[in-house]
């Protein structure tokens, strides 16, 4: 698994010259585990981590990808004849030569049965607010709104500013999901237009986390802190990985370094495989199958631990 | 619940269903002998005949008394308006679904009495002797239904007459108008003191009704060796003196008013469409408060009578029908549909102590019938709603839920008075109406892909290759979308013409042999014009034509659009071929068509556009044309679950689906095509104009973990109200996993009380057939994260 280098990326925040487009593998809507109410979530493709237990593995890598459904290939072949760079082979499904493909998405429009699929799309800001925007009525009868999740979305920084500012106009609730792994300036800059922070916090040792997740961790834990004395609402989210995370240890240190910062709530959120078969889909290996998700009574007695240092713990989002 | 309620539930539960021979026999009897010349005065004595001859049941436990037949599950037959054959009765007694047991002197009777005097001259052998070559093609390729060839016209919901007045009160009423008849200017005067005569002999028919409980109840209680059974059964003997002779005085008499009058309708015909209280919380609300205040009722003995209630409607189920239909399986549920909650007269906020009470016998009682419904108004409070939901929860499909202010303006459009509009609501499955002062007549479904079929084949049913239609030219010639929907057009216009004209016919039919005077007596302004419910005599005259799987015609429009003229990529001689093949040998063509193309109910303009194109089409078709009876025809939406039949009477069709499955039910999505969630179902079916119907029906199946806790509870009470506010007429929730289906397929006795919603209404999901179980495991499961992580929808 390539592993990125200990900077902050901030991409370019275009595709092309001129308006702001920002780079997504998804829009989900009627999503209602990522804030309050019913909400639509914007996945932005592009994270600077590599979490092995990550379940949106599409969202990982900053360019188009194909992902290719086994159960709905009927097998005609005419994904093979439309691929421009000799990428596939059909034998008892469709093979993709990584090398070869290119990510062009030629095979996604050939397939009559749906079985290829792109993750993947620049879009302008009106674009995504025209997405938005049809859900409007059940955000204001629910408490919901919008809510930007990934990938790490602050590494498209420009283009989460442009759509926060959409948002806020429209009075919509914005929530943002991120690993807090960023440039202390876009979060400076977005912070007041943002509701709700959903900020992961993984691994409190900076070793143990750069071996997990492929980067340290002092930027996270230094954008908390400021996060927290600038007064944002901010829920903690913590991924129980076995193995990874839920050692006393770890949990301890995680009481004592968010305790000072007044930041009252924190869900856990099991580990699950419910993405395991996006890694097949996309071509590539996973460690999914060989950890076990972790038992109700664990994550209860992880979330005991935690409600003793004071803090109001909830299991799932 | 209480014991007696307790013991009532199980027993009505476990009686099953019986043919009843005793009213075919008994009006047989009386049309030989009574030559009576005027119709409705025949009619009337006919049900004076039948209410002093009919066996009188009481059951041990019960506090409200009466049965359609002659004891509980007993269903009667009406052979003046369809005559079963002997072979009918055989397969009711032994199909597999919706079965009634039908013993050999029911057999005998019917042989030598019933069938030599009916056979010939029921309403169904005289109205399919009137209808033309072109209405009996287009019935019987599946073009649409006609409702009257097995019933009398139905759907009348009860006003709020029978709470201030009793029979006697009516009777005087009928005297005033006819000394007011006007035998120098009224060429019609003879025949409203026919008609009135005949609503006086119908009244006194039901207050014998009446008085032959009480007697019933005087006998037993004078044979009964318990005290408190005596005492119940001489409270009953007073309760039956009284209503519905006269006004009921509380709660109790209430309820019974209700049922004798209830009772007097469905025993004068078989008007199957949903006779029912209406506005029951409303109705009853003054009663239950004078009670408490005065403290002659406590909420438990007002909630024990109303179970009572509930227990009777239970215990009748539907006439089975005759003919090809009889080996179908049809329904047990008689679609009475109790309505909670909207707007009182005067506007404000409708929910009641009742309201809450009904709710809770919904919750205990769990039954089929009556079916229930949530009137939610932008003025209910959220309790309503949420009380409403946590039945929902429990997932046996009730109760529905629909926009009352959306029902206020849909009455409103078609001219009713505010205060008339505010006191309507829905009956059957969706069907809008002002209560007590309307008929509003469901005729018949209409298959709008069958149309769009005939329109692909030229003229031509391809199931049996006849010509049925018009020539609206060859497909491969036309050069754009237009040409095709014109085409379309043209052949919806034929066949609506073809169904409204012998709509019209029948109507008069019904007018002119089979008044309903009985009935007649609780609908406003019937007495005033001394005309006939079936005659015009409502304040407001109705006529529906029910479109069935706009979804399904929508999409396949959308797939010729996008691939045939958009894209080119396709041709129509291509689309033509595969679907005379059902798509063997042409998987790929179908899955192009299923997987590829824009489907309504995903919030897509491209594909809900044509969908708005499509209604308007039907609108204008149907919208306005004027009835028999002074007034106007109107279109609605739902499918019960004709969706099925005519699916079966249906090819393939170019939105990927095989021949002969089902189409899609009510103004729902094509099963599987929605796949951007409930939101975006929801903003699709919103961008129908519902204030242009009487009723449209939306399905949405969650299951159940949705549903588990609070927060998921508000999740769905916020998708209702958001429909509503975009204005949205009704929407209902199935909540129950496939897997629980797919085991109740394999198992069927471990799931026997497995109740789900099949269209406007619920039934056992073990006694639909396999076609409408695989159906409703079909329907599009909603879940929220996990099932989307699955399968991600990229952009």
């Amino acid at each position: 698994m390539p592993v990125p280098p200990d900077f902050v990326a901030t991409l370019p925040a275009t595709g092309h010259a001129g308006a702001v487009k920002g780079f997504v593998f998804n829009i989900m809507r009627f999503s209602l585990h990522d804030g309050p109410g019913i909400r639509t979530t914007v996945f932005l493709k592009g994270c600077p981590l590599r979490c092995w237990w990550c379940h949106n593995p599409e969202g990982q890598h900053m360019e188009p990808e194909v992902s290719w459904f086994a159960e709905r290939c009927i097998r005609c072949g005419d994904c093979v004849r439309a691929c421009p760079h000799g990428a596939l082979l059909l034998d008892e499904g469709v093979l993709r030569d990584a090398d070869r493909c290119q990510q062009c998405g030629a095979c996604v429009d050939a397939c009559p049965a749906g079985a290829h699929q792109l993750a993947g799309r620049w879009m302008t800001v009106p674009e995504v607010m025209d997405e938005v925007l049809k859900d409007r009525v059940f955000f204001e009868e629910s408490g919901g709104g919008v809510t930007i999740s990934g990938g790490e979305p602050l590494m498209q920084g420009q283009f989460v500013e442009e759509l926060l500012a959409g948002c806020r106009e429209r009075r919509i609730h914005i929530a943002v999901e991120t690993s807090g792994f960023a440039a202390a300036d876009v979060l400076r800059r977005i912070r007041a237009n943002v509701d709700l922070f959903l900020y992961d916090v993984k691994v409190m040792d900076s070793e143990r986390h750069r071996d997990a997740a492929g980067a340290g961790n002092e930027r996270i834990l230094r954008n908390l802190e400021m996060l927290a004395r600038l007064g944002r609402t901010v829920i903690v989210r913590v991924p129980v990985v076995p193995g990874v995370n839920d050692d006393c240890e770890n949990l301890d240190a995680m009481g004592a370094f968010l305790s000072p910062l007044g930041l009252p709530r924190i869900d856990l959120l099991p580990y699950h495989r419910i993405g395991g078969g996006k890694y097949e889909r996309l071509g590539r290996p996973s460690r999914m199958d060989k950890v076990e998700p972790p038992s109700a009574e664990h994550m209860e007695s992880i979330a005991a631990r935690l409600r003793q240092c004071g803090f109001s713990v909830q299991i799932g989002g | 619940m209480n014991e007696r309620i307790s013991r009532l539930r199980q027993e009505t539960l476990e009686t099953k269903p019986w043919l009843s021979i005793e009213r075919a026999q008994l009006l047989t009897e009386f049309y030989q002998q009574d030559k009576t010349i005027s119709v409705p005065i025949r009619r009337a004595r006919a049900l004076a005949y039948l209410m002093e001859h009919k066996e009188i049941a009481i059951g041990r436990d019960e506090l409200i008394v009466g049965e359609r037949g002659p004891a509980p599950k007993g269903s009667p037959t009406f052979p003046e308006l369809c005559c079963h054959t002997l072979d009918d009765f055989e397969i009711l007694d032994t199909r597999e679904k919706i079965s009634y047991s039908v013993d050999d002197r029911a057999r005998q009777i019917q042989r030598d009495e019933v069938i030599p005097y009916w056979g010939s001259r029921s309403m169904r052998d005289l109205i399919f002797a009137e209808m033309t070559p072109e209405w009996k093609n287009a019935y019987e390729a599946g073009i649409f239904t006609e409702f009257m060839e097995q019933r009398a016209p139905g759907h009348t919901v009860l006003g709020d007459v029978i709470y201030g007045k009793g029979l006697v009160d009516l009777k005087a009423e009928i005297d005033a108008a006819l000394l007011k008849l006007d035998f120098f200017n009224d060429t019609e005067a003879s025949a409203r003191r026919d008609e009135l005569r005949a609503m006086a002999i119908a009244a006194d028919a039901v207050i014998r009704f009446a008085e032959r409980h009480a007697e019933k109840a005087e006998e037993l209680a004078r044979a009964k060796a318990s005290p408190n059974r005596r005492a119940e059964l001489e409270r009953i003997a007073a309760v039956c003196r009284h209503v519905p002779a006269h006004a009921p005085r509380n709660f109790w008499e209430a309820l019974q008013a209700y049922w004798f009058v209830h009772l007097g309708v469905v025993t004068e015909l078989n008007t199957w469409d949903s006779f029912c209280p209406g506005r029951f919380d409303q109705h009853l609300f003054p009663f239950y408060r004078k009670g408490m205040e005065e403290g002659e009722l406590t909420r438990n003995q007002a909630k024990e009578l109303l179970e009572c209630l509930w227990v009777k409607f239970n215990n009748q189920p539907a006439p089975p029908k005759v003919g090809v239909t009889a080996a179908e399986s049809g329904t047990y549920t008689d679609f009475a549909n109790i309505n909670s909650g909207g707007l009182r007269r005067d506007g404000s906020d409708g929910v009641n102590d009742v309201t809450y009470l009904i709710l809770e016998v919904i919750d205990e009682m769990h039954l089929l019938q009556p079916s229930s419904n949530l009137q939610l108004s932008a003025k209910n409070p959220d309790a309503f709603l949420r009380r409403g939901l946590e039945i929902v929860r429990e997932g046996w499909g009730q109760p529905s839920i629909f926009n009352a202010d959306m029902v206020v303006e849909e009455l409103l459009r078609q001219g009713k008075s505010v205060e008339d509009a505010r006191c309507g609501g829905i009956s059957g499955c969706v069907e809008t109406g002002a209560f007590g002062r309307e008929a509003y007549i469901l005729t018949g479904y209409f298959n709008l892909p069958k149309v769009l079929e005939i329109t692909l084949n030229n003229g031509v049913d391809p199931r049996t290759g006849r010509k049925i239609g018009i020539e609206t030219g060859d497909p491969r010639s036309f050069s754009s979308y237009e040409e095709l929907f014109a085409a379309f057009r043209r052949q919806l216009h034929w066949f609506v013409d073809i169904k409204v004209r012998g709509n019209n016919v029948i109507e008069r039919m019904y007018a002119d042999f089979m008044p309903a005077p009985f009935l007649s007596l609780f609908v406003e302004d019937c007495i005033a014009k001394g005309r006939d419910y079936n005659d015009g005599g409502p304040r407001y005259n109705s006529t529906y034509i029910m479109g069935v799987a706009p979804a399904s015609c929508t999409d396949s429009l959308a797939a010729i659009k996008f691939h045939v003229y958009d894209r080119q990529a396709v041709s129509m001689g291509q689309v033509l071929e595969a679907l005379a093949g059902n798509f063997e040998g042409n998987e790929k063509l179908r899955l192009l068509l299923w997987n590829r193309s824009p489907k309504f109910g995903n919030d897509d303009e491209y594909a809900d556009g044509i969908l708005r194109e499509m209604f308007d089409a039907f609108f204008e078709e149907i919208e306005g044309r004027p009835n028999t009876k002074g007034g106007r025809y109107h279109v609605n939406y739902l499918s019960t679950t004709c969706h099925v039949y005519f699916g079966s009477m249906t090819g393939a069709t170019p939105d990927g689906r095989r021949a002969w499955e089902p189409l899609a039910d009510g103004v729902s999505p094509v099963q599987g095509a929605d796949r951007n969630g409930p939101t975006a179902v929801i903003r699709s079916a919103a961008r129908l104009d519902h204030a242009r119907t009487g009723g449209t029906l939306l399905n949405q199946k969650f299951t159940p973990q949705l549903l588990a806790d609070d927060a998921g509870l508000d999740r769905v009470a916020h998708l209702v109200r958001s429909y509503f506010r975009l204005g949205g007429h009704h929407i209902q929730f199935n909540v129950v996993t496939a897997a629980t289906l797919r085991a109740a397929q394999a198992e069927p006795e471990k799931y026997r009380d497995l109740i789900v919603r099949v269209a406007g209404y619920s039934d056992y999901f073990c006694d639909l057939t396999r076609a409408l179980q695989d159906e409703i495991i079909a329907r599009t499961e909603h879940e929220a994260f996990a099932s989307a992580a699955a399968v991600t929808a990229a952009v």
